[in-house]
């Protein structure tokens, strides 16, 4: 293990970089005018991104806060509550990589028990909301992920990685670790959410029934 | 049980290509502009005679909810709000449009939105399907550069927009008023009705709200005619219906089958049957969380519906369904859920906020057996206190799951509490004083 990881402090100022302007540009056609507090949730997620490339942390600092509310006309506490209230934006700094195992019963009956202990294991961290002292992961508890069907659902980053076990948790948080980015999707033989070993429906091909119609 | 030649999700599994080019070849954006000329009455209308009920759980009828939307502009401009924010534990359909048949999405979007009068529709996906929401901009971008979005779109004559709002990971953000004061940038806390979304919704304005799903299918039923829709399945539960299955099963999957069908039958063909077989079966939650549970002894002849569910004091919610078998321990389970609700309850009314943390300490115990037998009265009596006395459905979401349990499983409950006094060191001490016991302590 490396020096252990210490939390970032606060910085004093952000600023957003030409990539996330180009980001904000698109954001900001989407609603009327008047109603451009709309546009906090993706430029709050703007920020994060961009805490994510230039630190290796996504995270929302407070003064990415308050330069979204000065940006939208918004009084800065309107943009502290969202961010707060909506679990997805992390207030305070995460590992480079965030394992997000789902828990709730869908993912418990098929054993995310097994990728909770393997995740604590291969990341080596000791409980939820805690991240490892080389601060390369962090690992959440979260509800359901609307996956259900490919329970049990450890979600890194962005990426679902479906279907997983013990032994495949510990090897994918060795391919991480190693600078790698496994494919995301089911990790057992499976079509997206079809059944395992093949689809029982959907056998004529999509062609052919639309000539059908 | 639904043919493939009537299935209206035609690449649910992703098999074939997502993309533009794909989706015209099994049929999405065909003529659209043919289906608009039957005119706004015309559209609605059709949606009415195909008895199509809301995907997302209520089954409120579809083209009955369309046609609510203010005839005539007062000014004000219309919406569409389309619900992606599928977040029920055990849901996991909507995920499968948006990422594999995004382009029905968006036709049918049209086509909902000329019904209602809308200019402008957006679409709120859940914050954790990033991937999801990738492709559904890709396929939005295709639409743009084909002329199929935008001005005068398909060449319909209608100028519709189509915009992707994504969440952030609240629960509470899938009940529709919450979902627009999310939209709108604020926290999702769902507002008092009346006024209704299609007086006043987004931005104000008149708007209808409806599950992915629910829009999803219009396009198809355009093409096809009400009368097969109404075909399918049974009078009142028109239609066929994206499933899921999840738990304890050989091979969990989503599908699409016809209302009415056995729900022992789908678990056998689709789900490849109980995991240990039939007897081994304990329990299913056929709708997603909020619905009550049902023993096997339902499972073996209740019909996968509306009304048959509604019938055993269940409902079909999301009609994904969480298979149990004997292994499994039933009062867990749905602690956890009770966990879940604690999650993700707003905090705006008090029932609600402080109920869901009742319940789930209460809960926390009843799985320990560390109780007493009263206690199950009085827990059932803690959601009677919650159910019905929120703003929104989720209180009554969060009661409902406990009163199911209860109904169905408490010998297993006292047993619990039974087998924890026996054990050593629990000899029969009273767990918890007549008088109940200060919150402070628990």
């Amino acid at each position: 293990m490396n020096t252990p990881w210490k939390p970032a402090e606060q910085p004093d100022k952000f600023t957003f970089d030409a990539a996330s302007e180009a980001e904000i540009a698109k954001v900001l056609v989407k609603y009327p005018e008047a109603r451009k507090a709309s546009a906090v949730m993706p430029m709050l997620y703007i920020a994060q991104r961009q805490m994510g490339r230039e630190t290796g942390s996504a995270w929302v600092p407070v003064a990415a806060m308050d330069e979204i509310a000065r940006r939208l006309d918004m009084a800065p506490i309107r943009v502290y509550e969202v961010a707060s209230f909506y679990t997805m934006f992390n207030t305070r700094p995460i590992g480079r990589y965030h394992l997000q195992v789902c828990t709730t019963t869908s993912c418990w009956l098929r054993g995310s028990d097994d990728v909770v202990h393997a995740c604590k294991k291969a990341a080596g961290i000791g409980g939820f909301g805690e991240t490892s002292e080389d601060g390369l992961f962090t690992l959440t508890q979260v509800e359901c992920l609307g996956a259900c069907a490919n329970a049990p659902i450890l979600q890194v980053d962005d990426d679902f990685y479906e279907d997983m076990d013990g032994p495949r948790t510990e090897a994918l948080i060795a391919a991480l670790r190693a600078g790698e980015r496994p494919p995301a999707g089911p990790t057992v033989n499976r079509c997206g959410s079809a059944p395992e070993g093949g689809c029982k429906t959907l056998l004529v091909t999509p062609e052919a029934a639309s000539e059908n119609q | 049980m639904l043919q493939d030649k009537d299935r209206i999700f035609t690449n649910l599994y992703g098999q074939d290509d997502w993309k533009l080019e794909g989706a015209r070849k099994r049929g999405d954006w065909d003529n659209t502009a043919a289906i608009l000329a039957k005119g706004r009455d015309g559209v609605v209308a059709e949606m009415k005679a195909s008895g199509l009920r809301g995907r997302g759980g209520a089954g409120f009828p579809t083209g009955l909810k369309w046609s609510f939307m203010p005839k005539q502009s007062d000014g004000r401009p219309h919406y569409l709000v389309i619900n992606g924010d599928e977040s029920e534990p055990g849901t996991c359909k909507d995920r499968e449009v948006m990422r594999h048949e995004p382009h029905k999405l968006i036709e049918s979007a049209l086509i909902a939105s000329f019904a209602m009068g809308a200019h402008a529709a957006y679409i709120y996906i859940r914050g954790e399907f990033f991937r999801e929401a990738e492709h559904l901009q890709y396929a939005v971008d295709e639409a743009y550069a084909a002329g199929l979005l935008g001005k005068n779109a398909a060449g319909t004559g209608w100028d519709f927009d189509f915009y992707i709002h994504r969440g952030a990971g609240a629960y509470i953000c899938g009940e529709e008023t919450a979902l627009l004061e999310s939209l709108e940038g604020k926290k999702g806390q769902p507002r008092m009705k009346p006024p209704f979304p299609a007086g006043v919704g987004l931005y104000g304005c008149p708007t209808t709200v409806n599950n992915v799903e629910s829009i999803s299918v219009a396009s198809t039923i355009m093409r096809r005619g009400a009368s097969w829709f109404a075909g399918l399945g049974r009078p009142n539960n028109a239609g066929s219906k994206l499933m899921a299955i999840s738990g304890h099963v050989n091979t969990p999957c989503v599908f699409e089958e016809e209302l009415g069908v056995p729900l022992k039958d789908i678990i056998e063909k689709h789900g490849g049957g109980v995991r240990g077989g039939w007897d081994n079966l304990l329990a299913v939650i056929p709708g997603g969380c909020s619905v009550p549970v049902l023993p096997k002894s339902i499972c073996e002849t209740v019909l996968m519906d509306y009304d048959s569910l509604r019938a055993e004091r269940s409902g079909l919610g999301t009609a994904c369904m969480i298979v149990m078998d004997k292994s499994t321990d039933i009062i867990e389970a749905i602690a956890r859920f009770s966990r879940f609700f604690k999650h993700e309850s707003c905090g705006q009314c008090t029932p609600c906020r402080e109920g869901t943390g009742w319940m789930m300490r209460m809960m926390d115990r009843m799985v320990q057996g560390r109780a007493e037998l009263e206690e199950i009265d009085l827990l059932e009596q803690v959601t009677r206190q919650v159910e019905g006395h929120t703003i929104c459905a989720l209180g009554d979401a969060a009661a409902w799951p406990i009163q199911g349990l209860i109904r169905h499983f408490r010998p297993e409950m006292e047993a619990r509490i039974r087998q924890y006094k026996a054990a050593p060191g629990g000899t029969g001490l009273v767990q918890v004083p007549a008088h109940g016991v200060p919150v402070a302590a628990e």
